[in-house]
């Protein structure tokens, strides 16, 4: 995020939300924007879906699934159209302005309106609130990113942003909103097959020998492989060894039957974790690490805040910390490792990163920060922090317009798989439930996977509310209950991914072309009754 | 800016600061029960009534309602005041169930706190109690109407802070209770966050587990992030006896005392759950079976078999993904384990996913 | 048709005037609530019928053409006398009039202009042709109800020949907001509503805060025991009502008003309803008000019947979809009231006065009232007195003159005793008071208030601890329950008051009940906890010894308290006939036939069966 959910929440007059059930997914992100709702700021909801928080909107974009990229060129096209561009923004901070202008001419409201199913005006209307609102800030989520376009929904949001001056001020911004606990950090941190710790490009001149040079070893200068892009490579046999930290691929990625392929064929898969996950199953060796309440540590937030984590209890039994199995498989393949505390280890961390320059759980654990975290870039021991970022001048210069045309996702729906799925999360549990299953209460309340249907559809397959179903895409098929509503339009329907035997069995694989983030909002699939009625009169069809 | 005194020490504070907040400022604590900080004040409970002469008018009124005018002397001790707090402390008490001694919020109940301070011992009055059946109905806490003052900090809660608004005051005058408008707590619209439980300063709403520690048996509360979304919320661990009995809401900066459901109850049972893997396992591939090992014989089989792959393979056939749930430190390791002695870059997390 | 200019207005006047003049006779039944309780809508609807069939029938009146018109008006007043009918131009007043009654009517008094005496209000065995020969009727001051009973409260037309919205006229095209705001300052009226706050003040207040949106609220949630004056104007003259907020909303710059109206007013949501759609149809309310520029719609919100949303801020927070509760203050609904918008709220009296202030000027205002306190006030007068009803008197009156010369005194010669002043939230006035001006100042030094205007009297027969706590047990139920005080201190003052009743009480309870009364006065969070103990601290201030003796000698002089009724039967007088005996459903009666007999004491449940059924006056209540 380049601003604080502070400020955004509590300090904006309008709130365009793109892709994001934050109710869900971040219930306490969510609450707050409850609260600026209450508090009076416009919020404008652009998602497929009937999720709650679009009852408290002023105007709901109910949008047709992966046409994020056209509704942001239509709401451009509006800024122009109407001259609510901030001239003084462009021409000061940012380039390539006349680029995107061209880019955005052909998309008029009732085009854009075509594509994305929605109505022109609602779409103009929202384009002046947002246009108009002194401070307004887009947050987006996995909506806007798990589309194969989704490299290009993420620019297409800082176009938005730039295009009407608000980003670099306080209840403004473009705020991705992060997923996981400690998902921004896991990026901050170099794992990353381009990049070290801190952004820095391995083929970034001078950075190899920088980190060659404090860990006093040569290091591989070609450039890794991206994790989805890896999968590929082990069935080809091109990666044999796989260390998993923590991840449950087999159940969190796409199209399990091919990922289960891929792992299959690896000569020698290590697994560190808590729990035999379907992933651990298939290792060769399972070392049983920590989990975030028996270490100490820091997590990265959505707003990258990095704040402390605490041991708190030691469970019986022979788990490690992590960084001491990490240590020692150095050690053992020959990297003299020394053994680190997590604090000797976040001074490691400081001193290779700029942006974390200045952070040290020493600092973190003081007075002067009060437990409030220190937000990266903290470049310095007495730098207090960047609560926002790109006030007055962006981190690259300029503010760069990459204009994006829109391209249909790359599974549609045809005659055999005739509806769209999209997946997401809901409430009670999260992504793998390898934490949330394990409180019974949690279980009692979200127990199954189910499948949301719009009732037009529903009617026309005979399918009941709460039916169990079949879903079937080309990649598998499941079996889920029947949500029927008019939650999602005629020809969409929406799944939970956080089930074991659910929605990544038959979600698509296609890779955004940069990111290769995974198109997990958009694959065809179709729904079908499990039994035809045999006419037993003992069933629910009496 | 305004001058005042309270309790005789000279305070200046800015023009439409309430008593309440002037008299923090010198560290002086007026009891409170309804009210929340940052929102308007509720100003049903009376208990922070304080004395304020001014002008040889003398006034007694809610410190967290009234601002503060200049020239005041507040006492926020007088005997009137005492008076004033102790009488309503004895209306609460006569429609109070008090069990203290089985009750959950023992030891961790503002009731029972101020009762003791101000040495209301028991109510004054006879007469009926409004009670009601307790609704059990919510899987994480209960609410018992005998127990509830009418605080509505649990409403204020739900409506103004989490925004959910799914309780609300019930029925009128003494009757009163709190509920979701028809039938059982769980019926309506609660995201069970339990923010409201954190809210109640008696035992009226408290989480089913806390029938397994008292608050002053933890032997430690531990300032922690919640492991769930990127929101990055502050939450203390509550440990009894090695053992993390409980969460609570902290003050952090993003999530400012809220707690999600995962966050207050999905976030500790799996630390010391019966399917943890304690110990390193290596999968005998005739049989299929893992098998238990040492730590150094499982280590070596890894550190053997991915230098035998790289010698035999390259780096670049080595891969090391991390986990977007760990911490920044264990991530920072597991990379530079990839990079040192992988010599691979094929690192990366499960951001995409 | 549409009212676009104040020249259409005029027009729209003289056209109305003409239709009502065109009337050979005009039948005016009174549809107050009152009256519709007695029957009147039958009435009304008899009438219809028999009209319609004197198609063609000549009238000896002045006309040639019959032409009957038939109003359903307001409250005419005397609601203890309904139904009541009023025969124009003959200015007849007929009370007590029964569907039997219509023929002869329509028959004597509307085709061949005889009245008919029988039907007349009787004052000291002399019949009272007229409205203005009823006592009750002809010492009243009647500026908010000048209309009601006068006019068809159904039909704009009839407002408008009256003369009606000239108010709006005159404001939006003689005067600016600020000379609105300072007439209405000007005239010193006070709200209505109970506290008595200058209207004048809380308007400028509004209108000096600069805000896009504003608010002008009415509160018609007319809850006290007793109390039906804003009940009556609102179905008596909605227009006047709606007259004043036109005229509020201009002078403090707001666009919206609602009216709340409580629940058990159905009469009045439709005749406001009624009211508005016409407005509107005129343009009367709506966009461009006249032509003038001038913005307003009205809207009505139905309260659901708690009388805690009379509170300012209880009302608003229902209007909004909220729980009725008050909050705390400040801020001030002036500066966030409905919506958290700067907002002016009044209750429906206020309003009404608003009209005559502007056209009159507050010159003329102020001559009417007291100093402190200018203006008329109506009052519900009730209880024990023998002419129940409606009326308007201007501040400063004194009881005596309303009990004694309006009211007609006490009923059947019963002696006074004391007056409920100000409904649950006021207090009693006694003897001693009966000669002291009735004005906001003057009452709250006796430890009541005017109120909202309610005044139920009370004879030797009533019971002043069972009075405290009928109160009592009314704010308790009320109570919206958010504040400790209110929501357990009155409950346990209601049951103090029971246990005293009871004949269970001790002196220390007197002690407790007054610590608890002084206690809930000064902690409670609104107006209304505030003054829910005001009905027991005023009766235990005037009537303490009869506290006392239902404590100290288990009595209720009243005879009231059931528990303290001790029934028994004059030996002198029983004829030992058996039928008390026979009756008694516990059989605690007994006694030898032909010989006196006797209750049992220990097994009397005091239901007065025996009493009842005594043929000889034997039993008594001691």
């Amino acid at each position: 995020m380049t601003n604080t959910i502070y400020d955004i929440t509590r300090e904006s007059d309008a709130i365009l939300l793109v892709g994001s059930n934050p109710e869900e997914a971040h219930p306490v992100l969510g609450m707050q924007l409850r609260q600026a709702v209450q508090r009076g700021a416009r919020l404008i909801v652009v998602d497929p879906r009937d999720i709650d928080i679009a009852k408290k909107a002023e105007i709901h974009l109910k949008l047709k699934p992966g046409t994020n990229v056209a509704f942001a060129n239509g709401m451009m096209h509006i800024f122009i159209e109407e001259n609510l561009i901030d001239q003084k923004f462009i021409e000061e901070r940012t380039e390539n302005f006349e680029a995107m202008k061209e880019m955005v001419k052909d998309y008029t409201p009732e085009r854009v309106a075509e594509i994305c199913n929605i109505d022109a005006d609602d779409l103009r209307r929202a384009a002046r609130i947002y246009a108009t609102a002194e401070r307004a800030p887009i947050m987006y989520c996995l909506g806007v990113t798990e589309h194969h376009t989704g490299t290009e929904g993420v620019m297409s949001m800082a176009n938005m942003a730039m295009m009407v001056g608000k980003l670099g001020k306080r209840g403004c911004g473009v705020n991705p909103i992060r997923g996981q606990n400690n998902v921004q950090g896991a990026c901050d941190m170099g794992a990353s097959p381009n990049q070290f710790p801190g952004y820095q490009n391995i083929d970034k001149p001078g950075i190899l020998e920088k980190f060659e040079k404090a860990w006093g070893v040569k290091l591989n200068p070609k450039i890794g492989t991206k994790a989805t892009d890896c999968f590929p490579k082990m069935v080809t046999g091109e990666i044999k060894g796989l260390f998993i930290f923590g991840e449950d691929p087999v159940r969190t990625d796409p199209n399990t039957h091919h990922v289960i392929k891929c792992l299959s064929s690896l000569d020698f898969l290590v697994v560190d974790e808590l729990f035999m996950t379907e992933t651990a199953k298939l290792a060769d060796v399972i070392l049983p690490g920590r989990s975030y309440a028996e270490k100490e540590g820091t997590f990265t937030n959505t707003e990258r805040r990095v704040q402390r984590v605490r041991k708190a209890v030691e469970i019986k039994g022979n788990t490690k910390p992590d960084t001491w199995i990490f240590t020692e498989i150095m050690r053992r393949m020959g990297y003299p490792q020394p053994y680190l505390t997590p604090a000797q280890i976040m001074d490691e961390i400081a001193s290779v990163t700029p942006s974390f320059a200045g952070i040290s759980h020493e600092r973190l654990d003081s007075e002067e920060v009060a437990g409030k975290g220190l937000q990266w870039p903290c470049t310095a021991k007495d730098h207090p922090g960047t609560e926002i970022m790109h006030v007055g001048k962006f981190a690259r210069g300029l503010g760069y317009f990459r204009p994006a045309a829109y391209t249909p996702s790359m599974e549609l729906p045809d005659e055999e798989y005739p509806l769209i799925m999209m997946t997401g999360r809901i409430l009670y549990h999260y992504n793998a439930c390898a934490m949330t299953d394990k409180t019974e209460e949690i279980n009692e309340i979200a127990h199954t996977s189910f499948i949301e249907i719009n009732t037009e559809d529903a009617e026309r397959l005979g399918i009941a509310d709460r039916e169990v179903v079949s879903v079937a895409s080309r990649r598998g098929e499941i079996q889920a209950e029947a949500r029927v509503s008019e939650k999602t339009n005629p020809g969409e329907c929406w799944m939970p991914f956080h089930y074991l035997g659910g929605a990544n069995w038959i979600t698509s694989d296609a890779l955004d072309s940069i990111s290769s983030t995974p198109e997990y909002k958009v694959c065809a699939v179709k729904v079908k009754k499990i039994n035809e009625c045999a006419g037993c009169s003992e069933c629910c069809c009496e | 800016m305004v001058r005042l005194t309270i309790d005789g020490f000279p305070v200046e504070v800015e023009k439409g600061t309430t008593i309440l907040h002037a008299a923090e400022k010198l560290g002086i604590k007026i009891p409170t029960l309804c009210y929340i900080e940052d929102l308007l004040p509720d100003g049903s409970c009376r208990m922070c009534v304080v004395e304020v002469k001014n002008n040889g008018r003398t006034k007694i009124d809610t410190a967290c309602t009234l601002q503060v005018s200049e020239g005041d002397e507040v006492l926020t001790m007088s005997e009137k005041v005492i008076e004033s707090r102790r009488m309503t402390l004895d209306l609460l008490l006569s429609d109070h169930n008090v069990h203290c001694f089985s009750c959950e919020a023992n030891g961790n109940c503002k009731l029972q706190d101020y009762a003791y301070e101000y040495g209301v011992s028991e109510t004054s009055y006879e007469g009926a109690k409004s009670g009601g059946e307790i609704d059990d109905s919510n899987k994480f806490f209960r609410y018992d109407p005998n127990l509830c003052i009418l605080c509505h900090r649990c409403v204020n809660t739900c409506t103004q802070l989490v925004g959910r608004g799914a309780i609300d005051t019930m029925e009128r005058g003494f009757q009163s209770i709190i509920g979701n408008g028809e039938g059982l707590w769980a019926d309506g619209t609660c995201e069970s966050c339990g923010n409201c439980v954190q809210a109640c300063p008696t035992g009226a709403l408290v989480m089913k587990r806390t029938n397994k520690y008292r608050p002053y048996q933890a032997q430690k509360r531990v300032r922690t992030t919640c492991p769930h979304c990127a929101t990055g919320c502050q939450m203390d661990l509550i440990v009894k006896d090695g053992k993390i009995v409980d969460v609570e809401g902290a003050d952090g900066p993003s999530n400012h005392g809220l707690l999600c459901v995962k966050g207050r109850s999905g976030s500790f049972d799996f630390v010391d759950h019966k399917t943890r893997i304690r110990q390193p396992l290596i999968k005998n591939h005739e049989t299929g079976e893992f098998e238990e090992a040492s730590w150094d014989d499982a280590l070596d089989l890894v550190a053997n078999k991915f230098t035998e792959l790289k010698n035999q393979y390259g780096g670049d056939a080595l891969a090391g993904f991390a986990c977007s749930r760990s911490t920044n430190e264990d991530i920072y390791m597991l990379q530079k384990m990839v990079r040192t002695v992988f010599e691979s870059n094929n690192t990366d997390n499960c951001a995409r996913v | 048709m549409s009212i676009t200019s104040k020249e259409d207005l005029l027009k729209k006047q003289t056209e109305a005037q003409e239709k009502i003049d065109s009337y050979t006779c005009r039948i005016l039944v009174c549809c107050g609530t009152g009256c519709v309780a007695s029957g009147s809508m039958k009435i009304y609807e008899e009438m219809k019928r028999l009209c319609a069939d004197l198609d063609g029938v000549e009238v000896v009146a002045q006309k040639d053409v019959p032409h009957i018109g038939i109003a359903k008006t307001g409250c005419q007043g005397l609601c203890e006398l309904g139904p009541l009918v009023r025969i124009e131009p003959q200015h007849l007043q007929y009370v007590h009039v029964q569907i039997e009654d219509c023929k002869e009517i329509i028959e004597k008094t509307v085709l061949k202009g005889e009245p008919i005496e029988r039907l007349f209000y009787k004052h000291d065995e002399k019949p009272c042709e007229h409205p203005e020969d009823i006592p009750f009727l002809n010492q009243q001051t009647r500026i908010v109800l000048e209309h009601c009973g006068n006019i068809d409260a159904e039909s704009i037309d009839e407002y408008i020949a009256a003369g009606g919205f000239q108010a709006v006229v005159k404001a939006f095209f003689e005067m600016t907001p600020e000379e609105v705001v300072e007439e209405i300052t000007k005239s010193g009226i006070r709200g209505r509503g109970g506290a008595g706050f200058p209207m004048g003040k809380k308007w400028s207040q509004v209108a000096r805060i600069q805000s896009d949106i504003k608010y002008v609220v009415c509160n018609g949630d007319e809850g006290d025991p007793g109390a039906f004056m804003d009940g009556s104007v609102m179905e008596g003259d909605p227009y006047k009502l709606m007259e004043g907020m036109i005229i509020a909303a201009y002078a403090v710059g707001a666009k919206d008003g609602y009216i709340y109206v409580r629940a058990e007013y159905p009469l009045s949501v439709a005749r406001l309803k009624l009211a508005i759609t016409q407005a509107e149809e005129y343009g009367l309310l709506g966009d461009n008000i006249l032509g003038s520029g001038v913005d307003f719609h009205l809207h009505i919100n139905r309260g659901a019947g708690a009388f805690v949303c009379g509170e300012g801020s209880a009302l608003t927070a229902s209007i909004e979809g909220k729980r009725g509760m008050p909050r705390v203050k400040p801020p001030r609904t002036v500066e966030k009231g409905l919506w958290e918008k700067p907002t002016v709220l009044n209750n429906v009296e206020t309003y009404a006065n608003v009209a005559r202030i502007i056209l009159d000027g507050a010159d003329w205002y102020r001559t009417i009232g007291t100093e402190g306190s200018t203006g008329t006030k109506t009052f519900s007068l009730t209880g024990a007195i023998e002419n129940t009803g409606l009326i308007e008197v201007p501040m400063g009156t004194t009881l005596r003159h309303i009990i004694y010369d309006i009211g007609g005194g006490i009923k059947k010669g019963a002696a006074f005793k004391a007056v409920q002043i100000g409904g649950p939230s006021g207090g009693c006035l006694v003897e001693k008071h009966l000669d002291e001006p009735l004005d906001f100042d003057s009452v709250k030094k006796f430890n009541a208030i005017i109120g909202s205007g309610g005044l139920v009297v009370m004879d030797e027969n009533t019971c002043m601890v069972d009075v405290a706590k009928f109160f009592m047990g009314f704010t308790q139920r009320e109570s919206c329950g958010k504040c400790g005080p209110c929501r357990i201190g009155t409950k346990r003052m209601l049951e103090l008051l029971n246990k005293i009743t009871r004949g269970e009480g001790k002196m220390e309870d007197l002690d407790k009940l007054e610590e608890t009364a002084k206690f809930i006065q000064s902690r409670s969070l609104c107006g209304l906890g505030k003054s829910a103990p005001l009905p027991v601290i005023s009766t235990m201030q005037n009537f303490r010894h009869e506290y006392e003796e239902h404590i100290l000698e288990n009595k209720c002089r009243a005879h009231v308290c059931e528990a303290m009724k001790v029934y028994t039967i004059d030996p002198d007088k029983c004829k030992g006939c058996t039928k008390c005996a026979r009756n008694c459903p516990v059989n605690a009666i007994t006694g030898e036939k032909k010989e006196p007999h006797t209750i049992d004491q220990t097994k009397c449940i005091k239901c007065g069966t025996c009493m009842d059924n005594c043929s000889f006056g034997a039993i008594s209540i001691k």
